[in-house]
């Protein structure tokens, strides 16, 4: 690799893991700050997310440089992307269950309760 | 053939799953996904009879990067909100999305689609199946959030799944 | 040249996340709120894992990412299951 290409790859690997570490941080800051239940759920699902896809891209890249490849970086980020919904649903549906959920919840607009509160629930 | 992969998308799946799992390209490997893409699929095949028709995989392709730019935006917004915003002007709101979809598969692309990106969060859906409980964390105009939605998100899977 | 001290602003910034974290899981709330820093601390162990893999210069300490965002996954639904449901496996 020459020279200038090299640094250019050193500084956008610099600035991916800044700007991960940034966000990861924020992340854990919402989970304090923010004062409602409901309102706690959105910032690790997101920001922290974004954190570790950082780290992922620049771990992959800079194997990359070295001349190896690697392909579980890529299974991570989706098994990531994947299940960072799936617990979302989850501790939601047990913020509602438990009566935790913010108040002020709106009909479903189809004649029927929502899963969660409803008598005979399917598996969840 | 039907009978021996009832899900040839999940067999498909698996195979790519299990090489980037073991991280190298050899015939041994290759022996081994293709047993757990055969065996998987058959053990689990009573939990999901209904195979997803989609009749687009290309719109699929360009839905997955319209979602993963979304992503990266939603995490500004978030951020700031989280960093700036002070608390007592967060304005969150339940919203309700009435469902225009009926695949089982298409509604949880929806619902994961929701909650990953701007702002917002899939917390239930009703217990018929046809509209699903949205949480914002800071929206002014919740119909403006749930219109947004349904045209982004919504209509271009109505066309995936057709 | 300046990776290595990006490097180590990242792993700071984890670091103090996860002490944020223990904070959190120390005063919260309620129940469900625990659950959610626990599940936060296991995506953040995963990219303490991967920043300490590029540190390494190898790619051995992935697979030990791999598994964590296994099971951080499977611990997260199942404490969830058990508040929602009263037992995990049914």
């Amino acid at each position: 690799m020459t020279p200038l290409l090299d640094t250019a790859l050193d500084l956008f690997l610099s600035a991916i893991l800044i700007g991960g570490g940034i966000f990861a941080l924020v992340g854990s800051y919402g989970l304090l700050r923010l004062p409602r239940p409901m309102q706690r759920l959105h910032a690790p699902t997101k920001a922290t997310t974004i954190g570790v896809g950082a780290a992922l891209l620049v771990s992959a890249l800079d194997l990359l440089g070295q001349g190896q490849i690697s392909w579980q970086e890529l299974l991570i980020t989706l098994f990531l992307l994947l299940t960072a919904p799936v617990s979302a649903l989850f501790l939601a549906k047990t913020l509602i269950l438990r009566g935790e959920a913010d108040p002020g919840m709106p009909d479903s607009g189809t004649g029927q309760p929502w899963a969660t509160l409803a008598e005979e629930r399917a598996d969840p | 053939m039907r009978r021996l992969f009832p899900h040839p998308y999940l067999t498909l799946t698996l195979i790519v799953l299990w090489f980037l799992l073991v991280n190298q390209w050899k015939i041994g490997s290759l022996v081994m996904a293709v047993i757990l893409g055969t065996v998987i699929p058959l053990i689990t095949s009573t939990w999901w009879p209904d195979r997803p028709r989609i009749q687009r995989p290309f719109a699929l392709a360009a839905y997955a990067v319209l979602v993963l730019w979304d992503v990266i935006v939603a995490n500004f917004q978030v951020a700031r909100i989280v960093l700036f915003m002070p608390r007592d002007r967060i304005r969150s709101a339940w919203i309700t999305v009435p469902l225009e979809l009926t695949q089982p598969e298409a509604i949880s692309l929806l619902a994961g689609t929701i909650t990953m990106t701007p702002g917002t969060l899939t917390a239930d859906m009703s217990a018929c199946g046809r509209a699903l409980l949205v949480h914002a964390l800071h929206a002014p105009d919740p119909d403006a959030v749930r219109d947004d939605i349904k045209a982004r998100y919504e209509a271009r899977l109505q066309r995936i799944f057709a | 040249m300046i990776l290595p001290h990006a490097l180590t602003f990242f792993l700071a910034a984890i670091a103090v996340s996860l002490v944020l974290n223990l904070w959190r899981l120390a005063t919260a709330p309620t129940l469900t709120d625990r659950i959610v820093t626990l599940d936060t601390m296991a995506v953040n162990a995963i990219a303490l894992v991967v920043a300490y893999g590029i540190w390494a210069g190898t790619g051995l300490y992935l697979e030990v990412a791999v598994l964590f965002a296994l099971t951080g996954f499977v611990g997260t639904v199942a404490y969830c299951k058990y508040l929602l449901r009263g037992s995990i496996i049914e």
